[in-house]
């Protein structure tokens, strides 16, 4: 068990910068999750720090001790690959037995970790059969039995859930979670889908472009995006975006599509007129006599909640949810409620806080 | 895979007959003749012949000269097979991890199976006739005895380099896609679990390339037993005495030299038996073998 410190790290392939700076420090134990759309560097930043990729510049260390320069190997951590990377000619005991033998540890040594393991995912009677003969969730175990029977200081998790079908993905979501804090293995976890994420991490590293653009905890996140593109990230559907401006002083907000808001939470620096983007999540929306009319041109009703789309005067668009069936109406009345805002910078996305 | 399904029989035999006829005249027909030629002897005028039955083999089987070109064969065909495939691997590991000019170094590395067998076995005999050939010459000229036309250890290796040179073409493709196969999350697994590249290619690359590997040595076999004649007949010539003197070599010797057609073809059916067994245990194989 050990923490990890990612700092100042840099990579660029040729003239391409992949991750421009990150700063990353994570407790012993902790289980972070890397999330962002594809192609954000969550893979490869993943990828330095099992060592698979070399940095351009920056130092990860692991249990305090400088890792940059070191052999994957000699870096004391597991890695779960997203196609899992099972060895396809040796059978299950033999894959997780791998690791083990060429650390040269005694044969009962490895036999009693090996079966440890294998009770503990589950996997116990099939040892003997190879990885084609298992279906998914069998060879996602296994690749996690390979990972734990190592007893490595960091587990790295390569979207290890992705090649899963739905179901299954939830189930192994909630057993990765259980285990993860069995085991109190330090653990970095990348991913693109945000409900993994959010029900994964203790805390999450939103990426975006080869940034860090938020590093805090999903309830934090969720409740305090750091700009637009995090808030637009979380949270699903994703959050409504109006456009406005900073009015009476910075204690008021006049939208786009018409009204004046007050913030709940009081005034805003910057001069009059100042470019604002609102954020209101779909969920935080309310039905009110005598609100902005929104016409609704999509209902999508889920059971337990029902999701709105409709357009508001200004020709923006806003999604609602809502509790229970939908209305039948064409078109609602609704009231944005001051303490669900979120108040970001018009130009740059930064949240602003008063 | 998709099944076509033809209404009535006439459209399906006629897109058929190119096939059966080829397979009818190329092989059936002289296989047959070459069988029941077999089963004759010939006077020595050609004139007349007699039904013998197996006595042609039986006699072939018992005469040491056939059991000599047999056990060349054996050296042969395993010193070809071995070295091809050995030489292919290893330059097949390096241009999977080669990056710039790897398709230049592919591509030139294909080109021996482009050259015709005798043009090689020329190719190999300007470099190495103790006379005119470039290292031949050095060779002597820094005191080693090489002179392949005397002496039967080194007309053997030269012929077993030429026939393998030419082969390694063909194993370097196949083990280049073996290789390219090989997931690489599969190889990171490995580094990650400890295996250093050595360890590597032994426990995980090789296993992985059995497939290959058993497939290209049956393929291997079979060229040296039979395409091989081109490159021995324009070198060695069998020579010197019958040092280099393959089973497929003897054939021809036996029949066209001595004009012995009875021996001649039973000593081809022999051989014909052999690559028979040889292609069996390969499709035996490959049908109970894992593909990964």
């Amino acid at each position: 068990m050990a923490s990890l410190e990612v700092s100042g790290l840099t990579k660029s392939f040729g003239a391409t910068h992949v991750l421009h700076g990150i700063d990353l420090a994570v407790e012993d134990g902790e289980m972070i999750v890397i999330v962002g759309a594809s192609g954000c560097g969550k893979s490869t930043l993943l990828r330095i720090v099992a060592g698979l990729e070399t940095a351009s510049s920056g130092s990860i260390r692991i249990a305090g001790r400088e890792v940059s320069a070191l052999e994957p190997a000699e870096r004391d951590i597991a890695m779960v690959f997203q196609n899992y990377a099972l060895y396809p000619h040796m059978t299950v005991e033999q894959n997780m037995a791998y690791g083990l033998k060429i650390r040269g540890l005694p044969k009962p040594e490895i036999a009693r970790r090996v079966a440890e393991a294998a009770g503990l995912l589950g996997i116990g009677p099939l040892l003997a059969r190879r990885p084609r003969q298992l279906s998914g969730g069998q060879r996602q175990r296994v690749a996690m039995g390979r990972a734990i029977v190592r007893e490595p200081k960091l587990f790295l998790f390569d979207e290890p859930l992705s090649n899963l079908d739905a179901k299954l993905r939830v189930q192994m979501r909630a057993e990765i979670r259980r285990l993860q804090r069995r085991l109190g293995v330090t653990s970095l976890f990348v991913t693109h889908d945000q409900t993994e994420a959010m029900t994964l991490g203790d805390r999450l590293v939103v990426m975006h472009a080869g940034h860090a653009a938020q590093i805090a905890s999903p309830m934090e996140i969720w409740a305090r995006p750091a700009d637009t593109y995090v808030a637009g990230f979380i949270g699903s559907p994703a959050m409504n975006f109006l456009e406005g401006t900073l009015a009476e002083g910075g204690q008021v907000v006049a939208l786009k599509a018409g009204p004046v808001l007050r913030f709940a939470d009081g005034p805003r620096a910057g001069g009059e007129g100042r470019p604002l983007t609102i954020g209101i999540r779909p969920e935080h929306v309310e039905l009110a006599e005598g609100g902005i009319p929104l016409p609704l041109d999509l209902v999508e009703p889920l059971g337990s909640e029902t999701v709105l789309h409709g357009r508001l005067p200004g020709g923006e668009a806003l999604v609602v949810k809502l509790a229970g069936p939908g209305p039948g109406a064409q078109s609602l009345p609704v009231a944005l409620p001051a303490a669900a805002l979120h108040v970001f910078d018009g130009e740059t996305g930064k949240r602003l806080d008063p | 895979m998709r099944k076509t399904v033809f209404n009535g029989t006439a459209l399906p035999l006629l897109l058929l007959t190119p096939q059966l006829v080829i397979t009818a005249i190329f092989f059936l027909w002289p296989a047959g003749a070459a069988i029941w030629q077999s089963l004759l002897q010939e006077d020595p005028w050609g004139m007349s012949s007699q039904f013998v039955g197996l006595r042609n083999f039986t006699e072939v089987l018992a005469e040491p000269e056939w059991r000599g070109a047999a056990w060349n064969t054996l050296i042969f065909s395993s010193s070809v097979a071995v070295l091809a495939m050995g030489t292919a691997l290893f330059l097949a590991v390096q241009a999977d991890k080669s990056i710039r000019g790897a398709n230049i170094y592919r591509t030139l590395l294909v080109w021996p199976y482009a050259v015709a067998p005798a043009i090689a076995a020329v190719l190999w005999l300007f470099l190495f006739h103790p006379s005119i050939g470039l290292v031949g010459r050095a060779l002597n000229e820094a005191g080693v005895a090489w002179d392949y036309k005397l002496n039967g250890n080194q007309a053997m290796l030269l012929v077993i380099v030429a026939a393998a040179w030419k082969q390694v073409s063909y194993n370097f493709i196949f083990f280049l896609a073996g290789l390219q196969s090989i997931p690489r999350s599969v190889l990171e697994a490995a580094a990650i679990d400890g295996a250093k590249p050595v360890r590597r290619f032994w426990t995980i690359i090789l296993p992985l390339l059995s497939p290959t590997a058993f497939f290209l040595l049956v393929v291997n076999l079979v060229y040296a037993f039979f395409d091989t004649f081109g490159v021995i007949h324009a070198l060695t010539g069998g020579g010197p005495g019958k040092a280099t003197e393959t089973l497929i070599y003897k054939v021809y010797v036996e029949g066209v030299q001595n004009v012995n057609l009875g021996s001649s073809s039973a000593q081809s059916v022999i051989l014909m038996i052999l690559v028979i067994a040889l292609t069996a245990v390969q499709f035996r194989f490959i049908e109970r073998k894992v593909h990964y």
